[in-house]
This record gives C-alpha cells, structure tokens and sequence, in this order.
C-alpha cells in the first residue's frame, strides 16, 4: 500500500463521520443559543407579565398567550382541514384509483408539498382572503380560518404521502380476508384497512401538525398578525398572529439584548418544545407500531 | 352419482401482465365432497378457486372466457349479486390471515356485514364455528383477547371458523395447513371431514400426501390445464395420465 492511500484511508473516513456528527452538533448549538438569549426572559419578565392577555411588545406588555393561541388556532383549523382530505386522498390513492390515476396523483402532490410557501401566500392574499371577506360577509378576509384553509393546503401533502405508505404497507390479506367475508370495498376500507394502518396514519397527523405549526410566510401573509387572545369559537374569523410570524416580523427591528428581544427567543423555545413534543409522540408511535410489527412476524 | 355443485364449463383465464392461467377447464365439483385440486406451482390451482367466489375482480384480469355455474346459476354474470356470493362461497387462504379485531370481532365481523345484530345470535354463532374447528375449548376464556396473540395453527382454525359462521354452501381453502405444524394440520383435516357432511369443499393442498390423505375427488393440473380429474382413490392408486403418474411418484414438480 503506498502512502497515498494510506492517507486516504485515514482521513476520508474521518471526514465522513465528521459530516454525520456536525448533524447533532449544530442542533445542540441551536438549542444552546436559543436558551442562552431566551431563558434571561425569565428573570427579567416576571411569569406574570408574560401571561398578560396582551401582546404589545413598544409599551412593554409581553402576553405571549395570544401569539400561542393564535398558533394553536391555526393548526387545530389547518388540521380539520387536513385530516379528512390528505387521508382521503391517501384512501383513494392506495385503495381505489386505478393503477394509471395514481401514478399520475403520487408525483403530482408530492409536487404540492414542495411548492414555496410564499406562492400559497400569494394566492392567499390575491383569491382566498377577498373572497372569504365577501363570501362571508367579514370585515376583513385576513383571519385564522385563511391562514388555516392555506395550512391545510400545505399540510395535505406531508399527511397524504405518510398515510398512502402506511395504508400501502397493510397486507393484502387483510382486504381478501375481508372481502371473501362478503365485505364491500368501503366496509373493507373503514373497518379493516384503516384500523390497520392506523399508527401509520396517526404519524401522517402527527407530522401534518408539525409542518403547520412551524410554517411561518404563509400564515404571516394571510392571518392579519393581530395578536389577539382567542378564546371564543369564533375567533376563527377574526385575525389572529402566530408565534412563528411574530418572530419573522419583529426579530428584524427589535435591538439586540432588549427585553423585547429576550423574549421574542423565548417564543422560539415554546415553538422549540411544541415541536419536539409532536414529534417524540410521532415517533413513539412509529417506534410501538415497529414492536407491534415485530410481534406478529416473530 | 352425488349431486354437482358447481360446474366449470370452458373457464380461461388470462391475468393483465400476459400470463395465461387457465386454459379451457371442464369440471364438476360435487356436493358434500372434499375435491382437491392439485400440482406443480403456476397451475393455476389457486387462479381458479379465486374465480369462484370472483376474489379475482379485484385483480388485473385481461380476459376471463367461460362459465361457473353454482347451484345452476352463472356467477361470471356481471348481474351477480358477488357479496352474496362470497358469503354463500368461502374462502380460506394459505396464510392465516386474522383481522385485527378480537378473537369474538373476527367471529362476529362477516354476520355483522351481513346485517345480523342480535347478540344472541351472534353469540351462538362463535361458539358452534369453533366448536367445529375443535378451537372452543382452547379459546373460549379469552374470545375478547386480540386474535394476533394465538398461535399460527390456531389462527388458521379461527379463519376457517370466521368462514364457517356465515354459514357457506362451499368452502374454498387454498393451501391451508402450509404453515402449520403436523397435529394442527391433523386437527383441520379431521374438521373438514366432519364439514364436508354439509357442505362443498374444495381444497388446494399443501402436498401430494395432503391430497392422497383427503381427496374424495382430485384434479391435476399442470401449467393451466386440467391433466386428469378422477375420485381421488382412483388417481392417487392408478393414474390414467403419464404426467399425473410421474407427477405423484415425484419424477417432477
């Protein structure tokens, strides 16, 4: 072996595992950063200050409740949206579209979901919000239930592809067993297929909440951004603002180590955990449905 | 002579991607026997049982020529009512295939498709299907336990009690015992002995002995073409067929 390749042989591997930790590196860095210039926001703002009903950053008033709700709003409404239609379109994908129909709707939506979000903002702001305005008779057609039609529309794709796998990944025996019971397609559909894709299914939501609930352009163009505490039903159709889109918004003109700005990271860390949340319960999921699968094949 | 049940009259079958599975089949399948159909694999054994409960719509078929008449009646039509049809022809397949609902749920899942909501009814309808597949006695303190957690004898039992609930004319059974140990493919054998009083079953066996041990009538098939069709005492003992003869003494398949 002549050196050169000896020197290949020890640094290329090296370099490789070096590319796969940074992976870890830089989220462990992110985490650190977030809480370094978030959590101060705990001893300079009083916990009661940061459940005020208000958000009003210029006269100090730092109620981060309205931005969470306003985020838990938009993604319980984008999910309603969502759920039925992406695993809908998952159901007639895997289960009753003919063979060249799917294979023209598979790359098609995967398509959808790779669409910038700025253009579905774009749409938002030009056909959906004036129409929603008239269609509804709204003083402003700029609301939750916008921002929550246009994250559906963005969530559907992510729910369709996961549930179309998980619903693929069922045993055709199931279906035959249904059917030579003298079960229709549907009844096959509903109470076998689906029960038995059902933690696969779960995950698609799972991840559909994920995407909505850090998707930041489109809801900051067609919300309204105005941070009021939504506590009634019909908050829908008023505008409310995200936590993502007041970070967007307001990182750029707020002065770097203010009480204001302190803050604004501490939003991030709450995003930070709600997302990790949704995805450690998406990933329990996947991770007992696994052991479940193991089961029955051992 | 005892009653046909079924009649196969010039079926082929041709599958989407070219393969032709069946090529002009003539058989009469008899009421309260046990038929085998049997050979090497790609005979279309399998091909013909799933017509007959038309499990095949559900499949690419490019062209299906001929007719099964049961009881007389064309069920090829398009006309055919097929859920009513599944239900009075059931099928039993190679892998246990329990649905995932209870030990009771996949007893009860077919009478309940077919509109039957009294518990009584119902009730009584799990116990007689596994008493009849000799299953009751090692189930019957835990009917509402998952059905997954049996064994895999015990699952292919519970699909054939499922099938048995509903309370089929003709039962199909493609290879079921392949996966099973010795004794529970005994225990399956000795039910369909005891079934075979009420009802038509045809059967795709998981081996020659399989076939010899059970067959009331068999049918050999080889390469989609019914070789030889004779009571099975007659085929297995002095085949007429060359093929049939090399095929059970093992000089191929």
């Amino acid at each position: 072996m002549n050196s050169k390749q000896n020197w290949q042989e020890f640094f290329i591997p090296r370099l490789i595992k070096a590319c796969g930790y940074s992976a870890i590196v830089f989220v462990a860095l992110i985490f650190f950063f977030l809480l370094r210039e978030g959590l101060p926001t705990l001893v300079e703002v009083p916990l009661k200050a940061l459940l005020d009903p208000r958000w009003y950053p210029i006269e100090e008033h730092f109620g981060i409740l309205p931005l969470i709700s306003g985020s838990l709003l938009v993604t319980v409404g984008a999910m309603l949206v969502a759920m039925p239609f992406g695993i809908g379109t998952a159901v007639f994908i895997s289960e009753i579209a003919p063979r060249w129909v799917r294979e023209i709707l598979k790359p098609l939506i995967e398509l959808l979901g790779g669409l910038p979000s700025v253009m579905l903002g774009f749409l938002g702001i030009l056909v959906l919000a004036p129409f929603l305005r008239v269609f509804l008779n709204l003083p402003t057609g700029l609301t939750a239930l916008a921002g929550s039609l246009l994250l559906g529309a963005i969530a559907v794709p992510t729910v369709v592809s996961i549930a179309e796998d998980a619903l693929d990944a069922v045993p055709r025996g199931y279906r035959e067993g249904a059917w030579a019971l003298g079960a229709t397609k549907w009844q096959t559909i509903w109470r076998v297929t689906l029960p038995a894709a059902k933690s696969g299914v779960l995950t698609a939501v799972m991840l559909g909440i994920g995407r909505s609930i850090g998707e930041t352009m489109t809801v900051m163009m067609v919300t309204g951004n105005a941070p009021v505490l939504a506590v009634k039903l019909n908050s829908i159709f008023s505008p409310v603002r995200t936590m993502t889109a007041t970070i967007a918004a307001e990182m750029g003109e707020v002065a770097s180590g203010s009480v204001h700005y302190r803050v604004l990271f501490f939003i991030g860390i709450v995003l930070f955990l709600i997302s990790l949340i949704v995805n450690i319960s998406a990933s329990a999921v996947i991770f007992r449905s696994k052991k479940r699968a193991e089961r029955i094949l051992s | 002579m005892p009653m046909v049940k079924i009649s196969i009259q010039a079926l082929s079958l041709q599958y989407a991607d070219g393969t032709e599975s069946l090529r002009g089949i003539n058989l009469d399948i008899h009421a309260n026997a046990i038929t085998v159909l049997f050979g090497p694999a790609g005979g279309g054994k399998s091909s013909l049982l799933r017509c007959l409960n038309r499990l095949n719509d559900l499949t690419e078929v490019r062209t299906l020529a001929g007719r099964i008449l049961v009881d007389g009646q064309d069920i090829l039509d398009p006309k055919t009512d097929v859920i009513a049809l599944r239900r009075k022809v059931g099928m039993v397949f190679a892998r246990p295939v329990v649905l995932p609902f209870s030990i009771r749920g996949n007893l009860t899942y077919g009478l309940e498709l077919a509109g039957e909501r009294r518990k009584s009814r119902l009730d009584e309808a799990v116990e007689t299907s596994l008493r009849q597949v000799a299953l009751w006695d090692e189930v019957k303190d835990r009917l509402d336990d998952p059905a997954i957690a049996l064994s895999g004898g015990q699952q292919q039992r519970l699909c054939l009690a499922r099938v048995l609930a509903l309370r089929p004319e003709v039962i199909l059974l493609d290879e079921p015992t392949s996966g099973l140990d010795p004794i529970s493919t005994g225990k399956v054998e000795a039910s369909l002995q005891e079934l075979k009083r009420n009802h038509t079953i045809i059967l795709v066996p998981h081996s020659i002995q399989q076939a010899a041990r059970v067959a009331d009538y068999a049918a050999f098939f080889l390469q989609g073409e019914l070789i030889e069709y004779a009571p099975g005492a007659d085929l297995f003992t002095a085949p007429r067929d060359k093929r049939t003869g090399d095929y059970i003494t093992g000089r191929f398949g």
